[in-house]
């Protein structure tokens, strides 16, 4: 059995034959999340999509580039987003270091 | 819910495959597609030769074509025109400048009274002969029609070859010196989007903008609408999501995203199309896989009687998911305000 399947993507609602009044409410609230508001549609599926690299999740990843793409986003864009969430997790796991400076120099005469 | 598994293909000709049908998915919204009363529209594919062969054509057009309308047929298309005073004439192919017939007539159904529309590929402007095309569309007010698929070269270039971006920028400046493409003017120049692959377009005003603003910043250039078109899952495109393995995620997007309001804006409801042999179609795309109006109807442009096709039924297929998906799309572009 392989851990990801591209088809399993379109198989989300299946998460739903247990407890369905759970999956409905997350439903209408992801979708609700989507709609145009004070962020476009766009910037959202950018966000969706750097977050989705963040989690490195692979559905989200793919529904997320293509989300992108429907919303009109071009690669160097989609790709400054990637950048963006790469940036993030790059400078957390960095400032990191102060915690082991601070591990260090406790123990350092 | 269920995968559901697509029928198998009969062969690399076989149309494509949706897992539901299109009839059986407008039922279950409860929605018809029948004619409108009158035809606005007479579509005249006048050919399959192209000085191009773009990855996506759902003609199939090339260079290497040879079916071409001929002045005989060209005379009959504007003979329709004239006796049932239609008001609009959409000329479309390959690239239709190519047949040795289109000046005249363009130059005809203009004097007839009716809308001259050219589905023109802006690089065929650098063919031999055909440089003062600007000029000519001008003196015949012709609304010019031209498919970029997007403002960079890289995108532009996978999709219709090599070197099209560049030309196509200085024919959108040649027809903007022209005249064309001015805010409030008189000379109409639209340009058409498609996706650069298996997607669908994106909102057609929020792309309209980009445009707008990256063709002024970029190379100075001016347009009035743009349309936004799917990909058709037809010809050469099919062949791609085939080669690509992309046809059944495809047709499922098309599927899922089928929007019952685009129904009453389809171009199939307003529009015959002709083919370059006379013969008549409710789309050019069922021209291209050879599905005829439905029986009873006339069949070719000599016997063309509008009130014939006044509610009448359309003939579908698989394909018509790349109409009523999302925004919906025409050859005018979007035709429903809201995407699902």
């Amino acid at each position: 059995m392989a851990y990801y399947e591209e088809d399993d993507l379109g198989r989300f609602a299946e998460v739903g034959a247990h407890r369905p009044d759970l999956f409905e409410k997350f439903m209408a609230w992801y979708q609700a999340c989507q709609e145009d508001g004070a962020l476009s549609r766009r910037e959202k599926a950018l966000i969706g999509l750097a977050v989705a690299h963040a989690l490195q999740c692979p559905y989200c990843i793919d529904a997320y580039a293509q989300a992108c793409l429907e919303a009109g986003s071009n690669m160097e864009q989609m790709t400054e987003a990637i950048h963006m969430a790469s940036a993030l997790r790059g400078g957390a796991a960095l400032i990191h270091g102060l915690q082991a400076h601070n591990s260090v120099n406790k123990v350092s005469m | 819910m269920t995968t559901k598994v697509l029928p198998a293909a009969a062969g690399a000709d076989a149309p494509a495959r949706a897992a539901v049908g299109f009839d059986e998915k407008l039922a279950a919204h409860g929605a018809s597609l029948r004619r409108a009363a009158s035809v606005d529209t007479l579509q005249v594919n006048v050919g399959k030769l192209c000085n191009q062969a773009c990855k996506h054509c759902h003609v199939d057009a090339s260079p290497r074509r040879t079916e071409v309308m001929t002045a005989e047929t060209a005379a009959q298309v504007v003979e329709a025109v004239r006796r049932w005073r239609i008001p609009t004439l959409d000329i479309t192919g390959g690239a239709p400048e190519l047949n040795p017939s289109f000046r005249r007539l363009v130059a005809e159904a203009r004097r007839a009274g009716a809308r001259v529309m050219v589905r023109h590929n802006l690089t065929v402007m650098f063919e031999p002969g055909q440089s003062d095309l600007p000029e000519f569309f001008r003196e015949h007010n012709v609304e010019v029609v031209s498919s970029l698929p997007y403002f960079l070269e890289q995108q532009t270039d996978a999709q219709r070859g090599p070197g099209v971006f560049g030309k196509s920028v200085e024919a959108l400046a040649r027809l903007n010196a022209a005249g064309y493409g001015r805010e409030g003017g008189p000379l109409v120049l639209n340009l058409v989007y498609n996706p650069v692959g298996a997607f669908l377009p994106p909102a057609q005003e929020a792309v309209e903008r980009d445009f707008r603003r990256e063709l002024e910043a970029r190379h100075g250039l001016v347009f009035n609408r743009l349309y936004t078109i799917t990909n058709m899952p037809i010809r050469r495109f099919l062949e791609y999501l085939r080669r690509s393995g992309n046809e059944e995620r495809y047709m499922r997007r098309l599927v899922e995203a089928f929007n019952p309001a685009t129904v009453g804006g389809l171009m199939c409801r307003n529009l015959v199309s002709v083919d370059w042999t006379g013969r008549l179609y409710d789309c050019d795309f069922n021209q291209m896989l050879e599905l005829g109006v439905p029986a009873g109807l006339p069949r070719t442009i000599v016997d063309f009687d509008p009130a014939a096709f006044a509610a009448a039924r359309v003939s579908t297929g698989p394909h018509c998911f790349g109409c009523t998906a999302g925004a919906g799309s025409s050859c005018g572009g979007a035709v429903a305000a809201n995407r699902p």
